[in-house]
């Protein structure tokens, strides 16, 4: 392939009616209703059971099948091999250097893929918050239904949903996918075109958990738990489908980020030379490839169970709801690590810069994140520690819980030697990774309650639970996501952000956020259950105060958006290569990154935290390009 | 100024150690008895059971383990964002170059492993002395011991609400949940349909309501009382309204209400299914 | 591009936004059957009495539900006409007269304890005119059911081999059914759920599924108003 010919753009209508999201989402809907009328033309009249529960699942479930695979085709997923098939050279559409199109259709740039994924997981987390917003307002009153107390559950399963399924890749799409390579001197992912897949699918599946509202929505919460999960309405479906998708993105992302990182790392880039960020990625790369696939598995038995009435979750039938709890969560707790993990990377990643000292402690940071990765494996029985699941291990669970806080702990003190004797700099990434501490302190006291038998009688459940794991994640992950966002953007898009509303948007979002998770720790030691529609009178001024909170919250996050759009597309404010003086590498280039990142692979001397040990050293040498890749 | 760490005063180590690790040890010794006295007592749930004293025990072990970490992370972060800053207006500058020390990081793994393996070993006492009120599945491990007599109930989920049975009383079953006072029972949770948790909050119990499978859970009652009974397990609908109010009273009211229910389930009695520890009742799927 | 451009641009996304938002909240706020039904009160010796015909049908039809093969309460308006609505809007401390028209077969109670009558006036029902203490829990078609209240009846169900059955809803009396008359009283004001404990969900596991799980056919409130 020359180096030309991606240079040569054809003309706009001919991009039009290209691969492009047009053609996809207009394939997509043309194999929705292949998929229905196919289904229909099989299996309509010979099943009974679908006419007395007046749908048929069937098609609703072979018509997603179709809708995601017409959306695929219709991106040029099928282009390469299809090409090659037929032993024709492959179309370089995926290859194209410029142009918004780009991001609006299949490109193996993992910078244009990062970019991608930074908008895409930011609408549906915006989606996701909207659902808090409906779930708050139902609160406000004890004993007054603003919504029909099954869309209610709708709307906290869609919430929990969301926010779990698409903020798993948050940081590992958006800036895994952007960062590491550059991170590790590489000009490209692994598997490009996978790349690209994972986050196609990614979108498809935040659509199709959407449209469960068409469908008369799903009772179960994120959960899913069996056999209710059976019992429900059609809505169902698009809770199963959105996830076992999810879960197969998921997998491909992991696997593609480890063979990155292991195999492609430039010359000179040892294991211990690598960037933290990495490794944190690798970590969580890891629980991705390897805990994703059992969710698809479950929910593939969920899905037969529904559709052709197998029984696996069905105690009377010989299955059991146990087997779906203990298979959920063998998925559900690496997935909190996957979702945590991301976090520590970048707080233990940004605290040197700002610190202006090397990150300390560097191998004890590394056991640290692998320690959590490795120990998430062993934890998952505390989540059902009251269900009477026999043979009673609930001892080991208890203590392998609780050695979690081990290796967290190292992420803790080496992020906190770091700060330590310091010239510390309160940007607002800064702010962001210090908020982190904090947060993150509170969610993992408040975990000792639930990692504890005794206790965890009481708080399982309740909205303690709840507001453990917002601490956690949305104080652990969300508040790490804006320092990534305050932080790289610059080097992303080439457009420095205000630090004066980055402060303004921290602070509001720091003290809102605490206003509102903090009470409802209080909330469930004084006995709510979660997801409930209604409570008891005299927890009604707890509960207000936190849904008004929550609006707070809700509106710090919208003003982030607003500034974050206007800094961008009307205010444009150059950043220069490094303006927060770091020594990593991916801030030795310009920014916007280039398209091939460097024009000559780079050779690494050491890692990227010497601070206080001399001047930096540039590992991009200058000079032509040594080729295409 | 320049990237030297001597020029600075916050750059040379001033016994900042030290310090910090003296306000540490003077916060904990103050805050923490301070946390058991006085905050211990309100925490959850009460005392209306000895499962449930148990867990305010347990739960204040807890907080009084873990103010000590709250006090370090609190001095440490307090002290360092105050300390370790750049001069005011002073240019870029670069702290000293601190890699690692092998002190701090044995002394806090040990400290660490400690705390950790004195929290999960005073919960699994505190679980193994009377099953802590949790549901332990149909052949329970912690079971209370030197209780000559339990009281069995079981409490049935289905969607949506909980009816009980007494297998004392020729299996017995009723709307409501009463239970005589300073009586041991065994709890025996089951479920109908879906997973529900029965959740008497008020005494320490959580069991998740199963089906197909029989949940045991202890409980010794204390004095009467009247307690909420909430379904802690998302089971569909009417999740959120599957309450419902039950009492613990003196053993001759007890004794009255049994009678009295007896007498209004006379009709219904001989249509009950013989008490069992799991039920798999018909109609599983309804024809069309 | 231009800053007019742009601005166009932003100001578009923001409408776009807010309508599928403002979509999309509307859509989950109304449910077809939520709407309340405000029953006619009368006033027997200063005392409100209120008197509730309801229909329980197998299949609600086309004309009253997007699922026509849907099992469902209705509600008798004072023109005569059945409405599916579920949500019953009931004086404070009245007396409720219920008659319950039901054309639907059996299908039998999960839990048998609840085919007693229990928290209505005598805690007996009338079956077409005769008085009864206990159904045959098999007999079981549906149930009214009002947990805060702690009353439950127990609905019996048309014989299969009964003549003349009605297809789908509304189901003249024309049509084989059975009559069940109670009377229960209303406490304070408040919302109080009601539900079907009967498993007659057709298709779904324990029959628990669709209509025994959305508000408008098996289930619904009754809103007391002082």
């Amino acid at each position: 392939m020359s180096a030309i010919a991606v240079d040569v753009r054809p003309p706009v209508w001919r991009r039009l009616v290209g691969f492009n999201l047009l053609t996809a989402v207009i394939l997509g809907i043309g194999g929705w209703y292949a998929g229905w009328f196919g289904a229909h033309a099989i299996a309509g009249s010979s099943l009974d059971y679908f006419g007395a529960i007046d749908f048929n699942e069937l098609s609703l479930v072979l018509g997603y099948f179709g809708g995601v695979v017409g959306f695929l085709i219709g991106l040029g997923f099928a282009n390469y091999p299809l090409a090659r098939l037929r032993g024709y050279p492959a179309s370089l559409r995926e290859k194209e250097t410029q142009g918004a199109g780009r991001y609006f259709s299949l490109c193996t740039d993992h910078k244009v893929v990062g970019i991608q994924y930074l908008w895409g997981i930011g609408l549906f987390f915006f989606i996701g918050g909207l659902n808090a917003m409906l779930i708050r307002t139902e609160l406000l009153r004890p004993d007054h239904q603003v919504f029909p107390a099954g869309t209610y559950l709708t709307i906290v399963g869609v919430h929990g949903s969301m926010m779990m399924g698409m903020m798993s890749s948050g940081i590992l799409g958006p800036f895994a996918n952007y960062l590491v390579p550059i991170m590790i001197g590489a000009r490209r992912m692994a598997f490009p075109r996978i790349e690209a897949l994972t986050f196609w699918i990614l979108m498809a599946a935040g659509a199709i958990l959407q449209t469960t509202v068409f469908w008369g929505g799903f009772p179960t919460g994120w959960t899913g738990y069996e056999p209710l999960n059976i019992e429900a309405y059609q809505g169902m479906d698009c809770y199963i489908i959105f996830f076992a998708l999810v879960g197969i993105s998921m997998t491909l992302l992991g696997i593609n980020m480890i063979a990155t990182i292991v195999t492609m790392r430039a010359p000179g880039l040892t294991w211990t030379r690598l960037p933290i960020f990495v490794w944190g990625m690798l970590s969580t790369a890891l629980l991705m490839a390897l805990a994703a696939p059992v969710l698809v598995c479950t929910l593939s038995m969920a899905l037969f169970d529904r559709v052709v009435q197998t029984n696996f979750y069905v105690a009377a039938q010989g299955g059991s709801s146990y087997l779906y709890e203990n298979l959920f969560w063998i998925f559900g707790h690496p997935e909190v690590y996957i979702l945590a993990l991301p976090g520590f990377a970048i707080v233990l990643e940004l605290l040197p810069v700002f610190a202006r000292k090397p990150l300390w402690g560097y191998r004890l940071a590394v056991a640290g994140l692998l320690g959590v990765s490795l120990l998430s494996w062993f934890v998952w029985q505390h989540h059902i520690f009251v269900s009477g699941i026999n043979g009673d291990l609930r001892p080991f669970y208890m203590l392998s819980t609780e050695l979690i806080s081990i290796p967290t702990g190292f992420t803790f003190l080496c992020g906190m030697m770091t700060l330590w004797r310091g010239k510390i700099r309160f940007t607002t990434p800064m702010l962001f990774c210090l908020a982190w501490f904090f947060n993150f302190l509170l969610g993992g006291l408040s975990g000792v309650f639930l990692s504890d038998v005794p206790s965890d009688v009481t708080t399982h459940g309740s909205f303690f639970s709840m507001a453990h794991f917002h601490y956690t994640i949305m104080g652990g992950l969300v508040f790490t996501f804006f320092a990534a966002i305050y932080y790289w953007v610059p080097k992303m898009t080439g457009v420095q952000l205000s630090e004066r509303l980055g402060k303004i948007h921290f602070w509001w979002m720091f003290l809102a956020f605490n206003s509102t998770f903090a009470p409802l720790f209080a909330i469930g030691f004084l006995g709510q259950p979660r997801r409930v529609v209604t409570y008891a009178k005299s927890l009604q001024f707890l509960n207000d105060w936190v849904s008004i909170s929550a609006f707070v919250l809700g509106l710090s996050l919208l003003f982030f958006l607003a500034t974050f759009v206007y800094q961008l597309a009307f205010v444009k404010k150059p950043a220069g290569a490094n303006p927060w003086a770091s020594r990593s590498i991916e801030f030795q280039l310009p920014s916007p990154v280039p398209v091939h990142n460097f024009d000559r692979i780079p050779v690494f001397s050491g890692d990227p935290y010497g601070y206080g040990e001399g001047p930096a050293p540039s590992w991009v040498p200058a000079g032509a390009p040594a080729g295409r890749d | 100024m320049t990237t030297a760490p001597t020029t600075a005063g916050s750059g040379r180590n001033v016994g900042h150690g030290r310090r910090v690790i003296v306000a540490w040890i003077v916060s904990s010794i103050v805050a923490t008895p301070l946390v058991a006295i006085f905050l211990g007592p309100i925490l959850p749930p009460g005392n209306g059971s000895e499962q449930a004293h148990g867990q305010v025990i347990d739960n204040t072990v807890m907080t009084a383990t873990i103010t000590p970490v709250l006090c370090l992370l609190v001095v440490f972060f307090v002290y360092a964002l105050t300390q370790f800053r750049p001069a005011p207006g002073a240019a870029l500058e670069d702290g000293p170059p601190l890699r690692h020390h092998n002190g701090v990081q044995v002394s806090w793994m040990v400290l660490t492993t400690l705390t950790v393996l004195f929290l999960a070993g005073f919960g699994t006492y505190e679980l193994l002395e009377n099953g802590a009120g949790g549901g332990q599945g149909p052949s329970p491990v912690a079971v209370p011991t030197g209780v000559s007599h339990m009281m069995q109930v079981q409490a049935i989920g289905q969607q949506w609400n909980w009816t009980y049975r007494y297998p004392a009383y020729g299996g017995l079953e009723t709307q409501q949940l009463f239970l005589p006072e300073h009586t041991y029972v065994e709890l025996h949770v089951t479920s109908l349909d879906v997973i529900h948790s029965f959740w008497a909050y008020a005494l320490g119990v959580k069991a998740d309501a199963n089906p197909g499978e029989d949940n045991i859970a202890y409980v010794l009652t204390r004095g009467p009382m009247s307690f909420e009974i909430r379904c802690a397990e998302l089971c569909g609908l009417w999740h959120g309204y599957m309450y419902q109010t039950a009492h613990i009273v003196p053993q001759s009211q007890f004794t009255a209400w049994i009678k009295q229910q007896q007498s209004i389930d006379g009709s219904i009695a001989k249509y009950l299914p013989k008490y069992a520890r799991i039920y798999y009742p018909d109609p599983q799927r309804r024809a069309g | 591009m231009r800053t007019g451009a742009k601005l166009l641009l932003t100001g578009l996304g923001v409408v776009v936004a807010g309508v599928l938002i403002g979509f999309y909240v509307s859509k989950l706020t109304t449910l077809q059957g939520s709407a309340a039904y405000a029953a006619p009160i009368r006033q027997v010796a200063g005392k409100p009495v209120v008197h509730l015909k309801i229909e329980t049908v197998a299949a609600v039809g086309p004309k009253l539900a997007p699922n026509p093969d849907f099992v469902s309460y209705l509600i008798q308006n004072s023109q005569g006409t059945w409405l599916r609505r579920t949500v019953w809007q009931l004086p404070a401390n009245a007396t409720v007269h219920v008659t319950i028209y039901n054309f639907d077969g059996a299908s039998g109670l999960r839990n048998a304890y609840l085919a007693r009558p229990e928290g209505i006036d005598g805690n007996h029902i009338t079956i077409d005119g005769k008085p009864a203490s206990v159904i045959n829990p098999d007999d079981a078609s549906h149930t009214f059911a009002i947990p805060a209240y702690h009353l439950i009846v127990a609905v019996p169900g048309v014989g299969d081999n009964a003549k003349n059955q009605c297809g789908y809803a509304p189901c003249p009396l024309s049509n084989a059914h059975r009559t069940i008359q109670f009377t229960f009283h209303t406490g304070a004001p408040g919302h109080y759920r009601w539900q079907c404990f009967v498993p007659c969900a057709a298709g779904w596991i324990d029959g628990f599924g669709g209509p025994m799980q959305t508000i408008g056919y098996m289930d619904g409130f009754i809103n007391v108003k002082a």
